[in-house]
């Protein structure tokens, strides 16, 4: 099963529009609660970093049957040093972001916690690319 | 202690679905930093937050969590309230700052996360 959203950056009102369709799904394939919220959880995240940092982006989410893909492809200033993005507390998260809960610092290493693994590559000045997996049965990790 | 009497203890008034107010509650969290509630892996509990905009529902829908109360009368626009009722949350005003909701409520026994 997949699916792809697309997001426009500085859109706020809209920010956890394709978590939440996620989860609908999720809950529809009758997903264990726990795996659910997780998934939904590091989507949410990188959804609002979407939209806090980039230009556009591009969510696409594939499901089968042991696992969960969540790819988040953006348009943006990218990241120079993802090492340095990865630390709770560092954030360039600009006052209006602040305004709506978040910039704290912590959206990277809360998708990083929430998932089985994770990666993410970016070019400065072109955009960066997120991938999630998280095992739909914790045991197949 | 159920969401009804949770709304007696800090003067609140329902705004969303409150015909769902003997809901139970054991734990609350009280905060602005919607990313600091997304770590929370407790259900059963309360977010108490001055945060009134649609991502303090968001991830309120996210966490599992189906009370948020908003301290100090803040203004709880329509769209806010729409989505609430989409998740079946139930939303509750309250007069009252976080520090002083927080201390009635864990003064009458609802539990700390951390």
């Amino acid at each position: 099963m997949q699916f792809r959203h697309k997001i426009a950056g500085g859109d706020f009102a809209k920010a956890g529009n394709v978590a939440s369709s996620v989860k609908k799904i999720l809950r529809q394939l009758n997903i264990d609660h726990t795996v659910t919220k997780r998934i939904v959880i590091a989507l949410y995240e990188g959804e609002v970093n979407v939209v806090a940092h980039a230009y556009s982006g591009i969510i696409e989410v594939d499901i089968d049957e042991e696992k969960i893909q969540i790819k988040i492809t953006d348009k943006g200033p990218g990241i120079a040093d993802i090492e340095q993005a990865m630390e709770e507390g560092y954030s360039t998260a600009t006052p209006q972001v602040r305004e709506m809960g978040f910039g704290a610092g912590m959206g990277l290493s809360n998708m990083k916690r929430n998932s089985d693994s994770m990666k993410i590559s970016s070019i400065p000045g072109e955009g960066t690319i997120v991938e999630l997996t998280t095992y739909i049965k914790p045991d197949a990790r | 202690m159920t969401v009804k009497e949770i709304t007696g203890i800090i003067d609140g008034r329902v705004i969303c679905c409150e015909e769902r107010n003997s809901t139970s509650v054991e734990y609350a969290f009280a905060s602005d930093l919607m990313s600091d509630v997304l770590t929370l892996e407790k259900e059963n509990m309360v977010l108490i937050t001055g945060l009134a905009n649609l991502q303090a529902i968001r991830t309120a829908e996210m966490s599992d969590i189906s009370c948020i109360i908003f301290a100090r009368d803040k203004k709880i626009g329509e769209e806010i309230i729409s989505l609430a009722k989409e998740n079946n949350m139930i939303l509750i005003e309250s007069p009252h700052s976080l520090f002083y909701i927080s201390g009635e409520l864990y003064k009458a026994g609802i539990k700390s996360i951390y």
